[in-house]
């Protein structure tokens, strides 16, 4: 009896040390000044112990007036201007963050301030993007949790809040079809369709906290981060030389940025897709080397293409034929990186690749005309055997019919 | 030449005494003769399957990280392999349709009959060891079907009342199906099943042998009635020069098989790997696993799949002693008999189908 009244009292006096008297009155406030106790309780300072008072002063002990008194260090609102410092004042402070998240870093501040959002909120445009608009409010969740709107699925939502809005980025000249352009590029297909969320969204090429365009001399840094052999391609050609000093933006001049479609062989082409030809002489040296490398690849894609076909038919027919299929896809892997040295513009590189696949694509090709001779070989010998097999039955069945003839069934 | 042969086994053995009976062996002749050779087609189709199988034992490695490439060296590189292991896996199969369909032959015809009770529990339990060795024999090339179909029959037999999670770690080999239960499984695919099958074979073939072929009731009193009815043909040559024609067509649809559809040997088991969808056991047990999928999980206070596999055992246990109820007064047994073929064979063929069917 005494244990459950000490367990009684001591319930009440926890509950009286945490009670939040602020969720009182705004849980039943209208917009904006509502905050309902079922969305604060999803907020991961919350639920890491921290309450209102932590951002916005007062006592929330109290549950009258006095709990909103200056002297009991109320702030109320917190000003646009000072939500940064705010912010940065927990976040930036290494020793405190480690109580609650070791592994969270705590240059957000100090990036933010890099950032294009950071100089122009220091220079006193209150427009820009400060830490609630990416993060939220009083709903605050991690980043790995989905519903989050920093979480990789919705990021690029996020920022089109703002950088979609036509009224909204008025008089930063920048333009406002990014998301839509995002929105069906291989990126987004990557990420949305196949589930990847390592693959690229806003801030892998912009950076989050110290946003910024990745400008003419960082494009090729940006995009080398995930496509390191294509860059080391680029590296090797005359194109980096030559886009450097006429200040092309490096992969963007070929890839365009925002609306990044899957490249396909087509873009060495002289079609609509084309892109070589956009700033080459149709006839002279490097349109030639365009047309031998398109060939290639085509003869290539093709051989693969003929020995599938044969392979496929000896597989329907029955026969073994995984090595070469084995071989097929070091054929196909062949193609592929031939494809990424394209990035040299070096024609003798991209033909050593298109040969090794060339002649892996012959051996398969030569595999399935093996199984197909070798199953026609088999059906030879089962028609000969079955033409045997029939003799013995016949001649054993003319021999009963002897037999019995002669000496007649008991 | 033949016969100085015979002259030197009479003069040691006294093989004329020995053969004798087989020279007056008789086989009946009416319109129902033909399932005779039903027998004689699966015990030609074990032969095979001995041949076969000793073969594949030249080349064959039973372990989880030989077994798979061993089959597959057999079946792209070794001359011939491919034809000596497609017609071990069809006379595999064929020997079961066959032993199958002996079975409800010797049903319908009522074969099983006083005094023939003990040679129709020696053929049921030849019909067990078959399903045995196409239980034991499918993991053996260790692809990603066998390996998924024998964790899921093995987690079958772990659900048996009592005994169940004893037999399964004796079958696995462990908690887990892992190369100890692929050398388990060899071992009893080519030691242990071959040698009780060699015996209960000579035991089931003496005993066809003591009490002679059976003649089908009906055709029996129609030959009572009128005894110059009565036709019977001599074992040697005639009845096992038909045979012989018999073997002759078995071959060659296994020929045919073989050739025109080689075994696949689909791709390596990985343990680690999730089980592929579809997953499905030979279709001799098919009718089995789709009745246990098909049973809700709890059937009153006990686990569906328990009373699954208790039910098809008490049914097996029944369908053993079937010439027994033949016995039971007046044709009752009789009706009950022939009731339990037609519902057993129906019941097979409509859930095999069914089980192919079901996505």
């Amino acid at each position: 009896m005494t244990l459950l009244l000490l367990t009684f009292f001591c319930g009440g006096l926890a509950y009286a040390q945490q009670q939040n008297t602020c969720l009182d009155c705004h849980s039943a406030l209208d917009p904006p000044l509502q905050v309902s106790v079922e969305t604060f309780a999803q907020d991961i300072h919350s639920q890491k112990g921290l309450t209102c008072a932590s951002c916005h002063g007062g006592d929330p002990t109290k549950a009258d007036p006095d709990a909103m008194s200056k002297s009991a260090g109320f702030r109320g609102k917190i000003e646009r201007g000072q939500i940064p410092a705010l912010c940065g004042s927990c976040h930036s402070d290494a020793a405190f963050m480690r109580k609650y998240n070791p592994s969270l870093r705590t240059d957000q501040l100090g990036q933010y301030k890099t950032s294009v959002h950071g100089r122009l909120f220091a220079k006193g445009d209150r427009n820009v993007a400060v830490c609630i608009d990416c993060h939220g409010v009083h709903d605050l969740r991690p980043a790995s949790d989905t519903r989050s709107r920093v979480h990789p699925l919705n990021v690029a939502q996020t920022c089109a809040r703002c950088h979609a809005d036509i009224a909204h980025m008025k008089g930063y000249a920048i333009p406002t079809d990014q998301f839509e352009k995002y929105n069906t590029s291989v990126h987004r297909e990557a990420m949305v369709a196949r589930g990847d969320l390592s693959a690229p969204t806003c801030t892998t090429c912009h950076g989050n906290h110290g946003a910024a365009p990745p400008g003419v001399d960082s494009v090729q840094n940006v995009c080398s981060t995930c496509h390191v052999f294509q860059n080391q391609m680029y590296e090797k050609s005359s194109h980096m030389t030559a886009f450097q000093a006429a200040g092309l933006p490096g992969c963007v001049v070929c890839h365009s940025n925002h609306r990044i479609s899957h490249p396909t062989d087509s873009r060495l082409g002289t079609g609509p897709q084309a892109v070589c030809m956009q700033c080459h002489t149709p006839g002279d040296n490097c349109d030639q080397a365009r047309a031998e490398m398109l060939a290639n690849l085509k003869d290539l894609e093709d051989a693969i293409q003929h020995s599938d076909k044969l392979l496929s038919v000896a597989e329907t027919s029955g026969m073994e034929v995984s090595q070469a299929r084995l071989d097929e896809d070091q054929a196909r892997d062949a193609l592929t990186k031939a494809r990424v040295t394209i990035h040299s513009f070096s024609k003798e590189l991209v033909n050593r690749d298109i040969q090794d696949g060339l002649n892996l694509a012959g051996k398969t090709l030569q595999a399935g005309k093996n199984a197909l001779a070798e199953r026609d070989y088999r059906r030879r010998g089962l028609g000969l055997a079955v033409i045997f097999i029939l003799l013995t039955v016949v001649g054993l069945f003319l021999y009963i019919r002897q037999s019995e003839r002669d000496a007649p069934r008991i | 030449m033949f016969t100085r042969v015979q002259d030197w086994l009479d003069e040691r053995f006294h093989w004329s005494d020995i053969v004798g009976p087989l020279k007056k062996k008789t086989v009946p002749i009416h319109q129902l003769s033909y399932w005779y050779f039903l027998g004689g087609i699966t015990l030609f189709l074990f032969l095979i399957q001995v041949c076969t199988g000793i073969l594949l034992l030249v080349y064959y490695r039973p372990s989880a990280n030989e077994a798979f490439e061993s089959v597959q060296y057999i079946m792209t590189r070794l001359q011939f392999g491919w034809l000596i292991r497609s017609i071990h896996s069809w006379a595999a199969n064929l020997m079961i349709f066959t032993a199958f369909s002996h079975m409800f032959s010797v049903v319908f015809l009522r074969a099983y009959r006083k005094p023939r009770e003990l040679t129709w529990l020696t053929g049921m339990f030849l019909l067990f060891l078959a399903m045995g060795f196409g239980f034991s024999g499918y993991l053996l090339p260790w692809n990603t079907l066998a390996f998924f179909a024998t964790k899921v029959g093995t987690e079958i037999t772990g659900r048996v009342p009592v005994i169940g999670h004893l037999l399964m770690v004796l079958l696995r080999g462990g908690e887990e199906v892992t190369g100890a239960t692929l050398t388990r499984f060899f071992a009893l695919h080519v030691a242990v099943l071959p040698g009780l099958t060699t015996v209960l074979i000579l035991v089931h073939l003496t005993l066809v042998q003591y009490f002679g072929i059976s003649v089908p009731p009906g055709v029996e009193a129609r030959w009572k009635a009128s005894p110059g009815e009565a036709r019977q043909m001599k074992f040697f040559p005639s009845f096992f020069l038909r045979e012989l024609m018999a073997w002759y067509i078995a071959l060659g649809v296994l020929g045919a098989l073989a050739a025109l559809l080689p075994w696949e040997l689909g791709t390596k088991a990985d343990p680690f790997a999730p089980a592929p969808a579809g997953i499905r056991p030979e279709w001799y047990f098919m009718f089995m696993f789709q009745t246990l999928k098909k049973i809700p999980a709890k059937v009153w206070f006990v686990d569906g799949e328990i009373v699954g596999i208790v039910v098809f055992g008490v049914a097996g246990l029944l369908w053993l002693l079937l010439p027994f109820f033949d016995q039971l007064g007046r044709g009752r047994g009789r009706r009950f008999v022939m009731g339990a073929g037609v519902f057993a064979l129906s019941y097979i063929i409509a859930m095999t189908i069914y089980g192919y069917m079901a996505k």
